[in-house]
Order: structure tokens, then sequence, then C-alpha cells
């Protein structure tokens, strides 16, 4: 295929089918635990980090990851023993990162294209180390949800219970948001800073919406991330659009589609004869 | 292990930005024991379960289960049955009741393991037990309030405990789903000798079921024998308030 004899256009499609799984894995985490404004504001607060990057003439995706990683753990630490709601604390750390990042990249003269692609996305710029560092990521939290899925399934529906069984309730809360701080990270790879949390909320609330079983719901949002980053990636190429607001675009085509009268009783019988009983 | 009352507790004090929570409270429960805690609104009965089951620290005195506190029992835990109350869990969770059963065994001996079979099969055991085998497969948010409840007690047998702890269990049943909820768990008990702690706030259910009763309102005021609390002047005392034994509650 044509589409496929350019480098950058393999390794975006790479980038695209890593971070399409890893997006729709945490989102449904993000959904079951309503930790939407989350993304949005780890996402947002996350320039901080980067202009500190800029600043330091260090990569600022790397130091955007120390920050975003710290940030969400202070995000789940003050929410739980500062006394205070937990989308008060976001809607703070929100502001005062976007602030910090501004106010240091007016310090340093000159322009960024790197930070232009942060802020909007470029799948197409992605190298091989940045297909590397995506790996590294995805492969970390993908073996920490395989490996505590159940735990963290049980803190989410019923913390109560998790406490009782005597399971780790907060490590395994902050253990959460550190992988949907990385999460969002690699996401802002391809959609960028603006759109990502887009990726972290679309493909589990469509999967939600066509399923009764929470097993259907994961394997749903992973089917429909990584189908809307290929689909977004194409037709980018094809019709010369930002790849980032492709993607999103064409997720939001599917969840807006579930809304047609009867499409999901339909899709879910069908899922049914395919896997009896499993919805 | 044997040797030691179930549940103690010595003189448990808990105090929360100055205002005192629970004062005094000293418990002896037994194996085999059906014990309920009654208690008006705003009592502290919650607060003293979590205690017990470790989940809050009290300011002063001790907890011990099976003979140890609560923080060191190890694999003891997993012999610890909890139904916590309802507001606790979030209903649009897309989960079986199945699913909801088999989280009862998700305990830190399972840490970083994946659900086994026989977790499945013990799971579909304790819904057998509570007569919602069928249901299995049925999304748990769709179960009336009453097998919700039933569900969940089965929840708390998943782990085959030694200690059920359940805080009110009957809350948000009409009366004849409370009677056959206690009489389903009366039955339970006396099959496996399991020793049962309720909180609960209607006095004229948990009156027809358990051992004994223990009434607090801040601090201990009545235990006992149903007969023993019921006829107490200290009950009222408790209730600070006329308590009309066969409707369940304070005519004040």
């Amino acid at each position: 295929m044509e589409i496929f004899q350019y480098g950058f256009m393999q390794r975006a499609f790479w980038a695209v089918i890593m971070v399409g799984v890893l997006c729709s894995t945490l989102s449904f985490f993000t959904v079951l635990n309503r930790l939407s404004f989350m993304g949005a504001g780890i996402a947002h607060a996350m320039l901080g980090g980067m202009a500190i990057g800029l600043l330091m003439e260090a990569n600022p995706l790397y130091t955007g990851t120390v920050f975003a990683v710290l940030l969400s753990l202070l995000i789940g630490y003050t929410s739980r023993y500062g006394k205070m709601q937990e989308d008060t604390v976001i809607g703070i750390f929100f502001a005062t990162g976007m602030a910090l990042g501004i106010t240091l990249i007016s310090l340093k003269e000159g322009y960024y294209p790197e930070l232009f692609s942060l802020l909007f996305g470029n799948v197409l710029a992605v190298s091989a180390r940045d297909l590397l560092f995506l790996a590294v990521v995805m492969t970390a939290v993908l073996l920490f949800i395989f490996f505590f899925f159940k735990e963290l399934l049980t803190v989410s529906f019923d913390e109560e219970l998790a406490r009782a069984n005597g399971l780790p309730s907060t490590a395994l809360y902050l253990g959460l948001l550190a992988s949907l701080a990385l999460t969002v990270v690699v996401s802002v790879i391809v959609v960028g800073v603006v759109l990502s949390s887009a990726l972290l909320v679309i493909p589990a609330a469509t999967g939600y919406r066509f399923s009764r079983n929470y097993r259907t719901m994961l394997l749903l949002s992973v089917v429909i991330g990584v189908l809307s980053g290929l689909a977004g990636l194409t037709f980018s190429y094809h019709y010369d659009v930002p790849s980032g607001a492709a993607i999103v675009l064409f997720a939001a085509l599917i969840f807006f589609g579930s809304f047609i009268p009867f499409l999901p009783g339909k899709i879910a019988g069908a899922w049914r004869k395919i896997f009896r009983g499993s919805t | 292990m044997s040797s030691h009352p179930v549940v103690e507790t010595k003189d448990i004090n808990l105090s929360w930005n100055g205002h005192t929570i629970l004062e005094n409270i000293n418990i002896k429960i037994s194996a085999g024991e059906m014990v309920g805690i009654i208690g008006p609104n705003g009592a502290g009965k919650t607060t003293l379960l979590r205690i017990i089951l470790g989940l809050v620290k009290p300011t002063r005195g001790e907890v011990r289960i099976f003979g140890s506190p609560p923080e060191k029992l190890g694999k003891l835990r997993d012999k610890i049955g909890y139904m916590p109350q309802r507001p606790h869990f979030k209903s649009f969770f897309p989960l079986s009741t199945l699913d909801v059963v088999a989280m009862g065994g998700f305990t830190r001996s399972f840490l970083g393991k994946p659900a086994s079979r026989p977790q499945r099969k013990k799971a579909r055991s304790s819904l057998e037990k509570v007569g919602l085998l069928s249901l299995e497969s049925k999304p748990f948010a769709e179960l009336s309030g009453g097998q919700q409840q039933r569900a969940f007690l089965a929840r708390a047998l998943c782990k085959d405990p030694l200690l059920l702890i359940l805080d009110e269990p009957n809350a948000g049943l009409d009366l004849p789903s409370q009677q056959r909820f206690f009489s389903l768990l009366k039955e339970l008990q006396e099959s496996s000798g399991i020793t049962v702690v309720i909180v609960s706030h209607d006095l004229a259910v948990i009156s027809g079921f358990a051992s004994q009763l223990i009434c607090i309102n801040r601090t201990m005021h009545v235990h006992g024998s149903p007969l023993e609390v019921l006829n107490s002047p200290n009950l009222e005392e408790a209730y600070r308030c006329e308590v009309d034994v066969f409707y369940g509650r304070g005519r004040c």
C-alpha cells in the first residue's frame, strides 16, 4: 500500500496502534472512576513540565513525563488527605501548571516548533526514539493493569470492601493515577495536550453504551480506540488534515453513532452471537 | 485462636476535631454468637465496626480480633466477611452478580494473582447459599434491593468466614424482605457456626434473631440478651426518648 512506503507513516501507524490500545485500556478506568477531568487536568498542567525541559534544554517530553507523574500523585494525595474534593484539587493544579508553563516559556526567547507539536500533536513527526519511549510506557502501564486488574476493579467499585479485604487501596489508586499520567503523556505525542483527554474518555464511554459487562466494555473500548486511530490517520493522510483532530473526530463519530436508535441493541445482539453470554 | 474471644475491645475511645465519637467501649464476643449492635442514628455504630475492622484507628484503647490487633491479622483477615452499608458501591458499574460476589475473595493474599477458577466456584457456591445462583449472569444493577442485599451477603460469605460483620444489612428493605434476610442469615449462621456481628437501627427485627444486643450511643449503654436490653431503662437513655420496640423506633 502506498501509505506504508514512507518511514514516517509506518512509525505513525505503530504509534497510533500503541496509543490506541493504552488510552482505551486506561479510559475504561477513567470512565468508571469518573476521572475524565483528571485526564484533562494532567494534560494541561503538563505544560509546566514541558516548559522546564525547554528552559533546561532537555527533551520537553521527558520533563513533562516526570512532571505529570509527580502531579498526578500530588493530586491524589491532596484529595485523599487534604480534606478537599478531587475536582477542586485538579482545577487548582490544572491552572497552576499552565500558568507555570506560560511564564517559563515567556522567559526564553525564540520559537519552539517541538512545543507546538506537543500542544496540538503531530503523529507524523514521531521518531524511532519516541516509538521506543511509547513502547516502554505502554508495557509498564499494561503490566501494572494486567497484574492488578481485579484489585483495581474492586477498589473502583467498592473501596470500603477493598480496604476491609486488606488491599492497599491508596497505593492502587495512586498507581492508577500515575498510569493515567503516563498515558496522557503518550497520547500527547499523537493528539497533543489540547485533545489528549478525548482519547481517555470516548473509547470507554462508547464501549459502555454497548455493554452490560465490563469485559465487553474493555474489549470494545480497545477496538474503538485502535480503529478510530487508524481511520483518523488514514483520513488525515488522504485529505491533508491534522491527524490528531481527525482521530478524535472519528472516535466522536462512533460515540454519536451509538445514539442511533436500536444500534446499541443490535450490536450487543450480534456480539452475543459471536461470544455467547459475554455481554 | 479458639481460646480468645472472636472480637474484643478494651476502652475504645475515638475523638475527631475535638468531638468525642466513641467513649469507653468494652465488648467481648465469643465464637458462634450472633450479636446485634443497636443505637440511634449517629450513635457511632458504623464507626465502631470500622474500628473493629481496622479501617479507623481509635484515639485510645485496644481491639483484638481472633486475639490479634486488626493491623496484624495477616492471613486471618481472609476469615472476616464484611458487608458495608449500601451507599458505598457504584451502581452504574457494568458487573454481573457473579462478578460482584467474586470480589469478596479478592484479598491481600491474592494480590497480583489472576482470579482463579476456585474463586469463581466459591462465588457460585455463595450465590447458591443465598438462593441467587440463577441470577449469576444478570447485571448487578438490575437486581432488586433485596436481591442486591443477598448478593452482598454472598460476597461476604465468599471467603468461608469465621466472623461475619454486617452494617445495616436491612437498610432499604421492606419488613417481609428483612424477615427473609435475617432468617437466611440465622440459618447460615447455625449451619456453619460462624460469629455474626450486625449493626442495625431496627430493634424489632434484630431482637428476634440476635443472641446478644449491644446498645451504644457514643458510649455503651446496655449489653445483654435481647430480653435484658429491651427491658432495661438504659435503652431509653441511649435513645434519649421512649422506645417502641414493636415498631422498632423511638417515640420522642
